[in-house]
């Protein structure tokens, strides 16, 4: 790695649980301790979020914080090919969206401590 | 009198363990025994069973249910039920139940049953009276769409089933209602609150939430799958104060786990602004709660707090949208992903051959990525030996997905070689039910109550 720094996988800081609000889905993702919640609140972004889940045609991703628990709430809109009922796909219901967020990979700058 | 309340939730949705009820209220004591049964689908599922039979249209699982939880009930005095499996038939519900309470003794046991959610026959009059159930996305009113609805229900709140409680009913069985008010309504009956202590409400109304999808709060559905015992999970117990705080645990000796982690999963679950969780009984913040752990499986959950709720309820909507099917295969090969894409187009083809052209395809390789196409954390690992093929297809006619489902096994001659697993038969064709998201003036819907001795039901 040049510049220095280090990669992290959000499954080294967190947890998290997916599903369906009709064709919407949401991820939340439960920090580990407050540290990963300081990481994944700088690191872990909408639009890293939106960006990882492209092919599936989400068309906006928002992000809200629960700082008292440590944890984040993403909702991603029009994530599900038609929701429940009528998509096409073996995930009707986004339960995979949370597992596959955990191994999305998030760059730590060098720190001097 | 115990100022702790102790409710349970044995049931997450329709199909989930039918051993759970019993072994919770055999292996705990508790106040409430409430059971989830109903998803959107779920409720237009029930509504095609209640046209093909006006007695059917609730959750027959529930009736299964009772019969074992009748010793229970002859037990335990305290012990009362609260559940949606109503359905869409409330009132026949009661009737099954009330026959398995009958013949086991417990004939005089009261039955709340809450109605006035289905909105299916009022439609038009509601239409007329100004509601024009316009879509939460589109913005479109209902009438201009032209669609075939076959189900429309409010989701009713808390209020309803506090008054069969307030009507001595030992078990209550709703329609659609709030998930989360299966809690409120015991809670509200057993302290008395205000229904404007927001705060003391939304507390509830979290200790609802947390419980309402069984073990999914006790260690279930846990990315941490692998440090708890699962095969016996125990189901969630909500401990209610009268400040409206709660700690949630699960009856000891039971697998799983409560801690923080699975609790706080359980909290943000299928939320979206987690400021503003409504519910028809209030607008809850979760941005304030706080979450402890205090002692082996037991987490203490505060400082939820209230807003006044809208004035509206939410319905749940759902219209004829054409039909489905999907079929599958298992390829094996080295060459197995440009085999499995062939097979799949070359079904497609076929179809078209055939006459038909289908409204919406999709061909996915299982094994390769399909459960979340673009999420490639994967790709460093060598490509799969054999994948299953899953080709999935709707349409507005029904033949032309009849079509399709006898297009899978003539590839077993006709395709390429490394082809198993036709031995299952031509998958199904379903009909689809499409949601419309609305809402409906909580002015024009009146929730109904009625409470009898089950013996009465049975007529």
């Amino acid at each position: 790695m040049s510049g220095g720094g280090r990669t992290l996988r959000v499954r080294e800081l967190a947890t998290a649980r997916s599903g369906d609000k009709g064709n919407h889905a949401n991820i939340g993702v439960v920090a580990r301790d407050e540290a990963a919640y300081g990481i994944l609140l700088s690191r872990l972004t909408a639009v890293r979020v939106q960006d990882y889940f492209k092919e599936l045609g989400v068309t906006r991703v928002e992000r809200f914080e629960l700082p008292n628990v440590l944890a984040l709430n993403f909702l991603l809109y029009d994530v599900l090919g038609g929701g429940a009922s009528r998509s096409l796909r073996i995930d009707t219901q986004g339960k995979l969206l949370a597992t596959a967020l955990l191994e999305l990979t998030l760059f730590l700058p060098q720190r001097e401590d | 009198m115990s100022r702790v309340l102790r409710i349970a939730n044995a049931a997450g949705f329709l199909g989930d363990n039918l051993d759970a009820p019993q072994r919770l209220v055999e292996s705990a004591e508790v106040d409430y025994l409430t059971l989830e049964h109903l998803a959107e689908l779920t409720m237009s599922i029930l509504a095609r069973l209640r046209e093909k039979d006006p007695q059917a249209g609730y959750a027959t699982d529930f009736v299964e249910i009772v019969r074992d939880l009748t010793p229970a009930l002859h037990a335990q005095s305290q012990l009362k039920i609260v559940t949606n499996s109503g359905g869409m038939n409330p009132p026949a519900c009661a009737k099954a139940v009330a026959g398995v309470l009958t013949e086991k003794g417990l004939g005089g046991l009261p039955i709340g049953v809450v109605t006035g959610d289905d909105l299916l026959s009022r439609l038009a009059e509601l239409q007329a009276e100004g509601c024009e159930f316009v879509n939460l996305e589109t913005g479109q009113p209902l009438a201009d769409a032209g669609l075939a609805v076959v189900s429309a229900n409010a989701y009713l709140g808390a209020q309803p089933i506090q008054q069969a409680l307030a009507g001595d009913a030992r078990l209550v069985i709703t329609g659609r209602v709030a998930d989360a008010s299966l809690t409120l309504g015991p809670t509200m009956h057993k302290f008395g609150w205000r229904w404007d202590d927001w705060n003391k409400l939304a507390a509830a109304s979290v200790a609802g939430h947390l419980i309402e999808c069984g073990a999914q709060v006790t260690g279930g559905y846990s990315v941490d799958w692998q440090k708890y015992r699962l095969a016996d999970v125990g189901y969630p117990i909500a401990e209610l104060g009268e400040s409206g705080d709660c700690v949630i645990t699960k009856p000891a000796g039971s697998g799983g786990a409560v801690n923080r982690t699975t609790v706080v999963e359980q909290l943000i679950y299928e939320i979206g602004d987690p400021s503003h969780y409504l519910t028809p009984d209030v607008d809850c913040d979760f941005t304030t709660v706080n979450v402890r752990e205090i002692g082996p499986d037991r987490v203490a959950v505060s400082g939820a707090s209230g807003n006044p709720a809208t004035d509206s309820y939410k319905v749940s909507l759902a219209y004829r949208d054409g039909f489905m099917a999907s079929g599958q295969l298992l390829v094996y090969g080295v060459d197995c992903r440009e085999k499995a894409q062939a097979c799949g187009e070359m079904i497609l083809e076929r179809v078209r051959a055939a006459g038909f052209e289908l409204a919406r395809t999709n061909i996915e390789l299982m094994g390769v990525g399909a459960g979340v196409p673009g999420a490639w954390f994967w790709r460093k690992y060598q490509p799969p030996g054999e994948l299953v093929l899953r080709v999935t297809v709707h349409d507005p006619r029904r033949e032309a997905v009849e079509r399709f489902t006898r297009e899978i096994a003539p590839l077993i001659t006709s395709g390429p070689a490394g082809l198993a697993g036709y031995a299952t038969g031509r998958p199904q064709v379903r009909p689809v039910y499409s949601y419309w998201p609305t809402l409906v003036p909580k002015s024009l819907v009146q929730p109904k109550v009625e409470v009898r001795p089950a013996k009465e039901c049975l007529q």
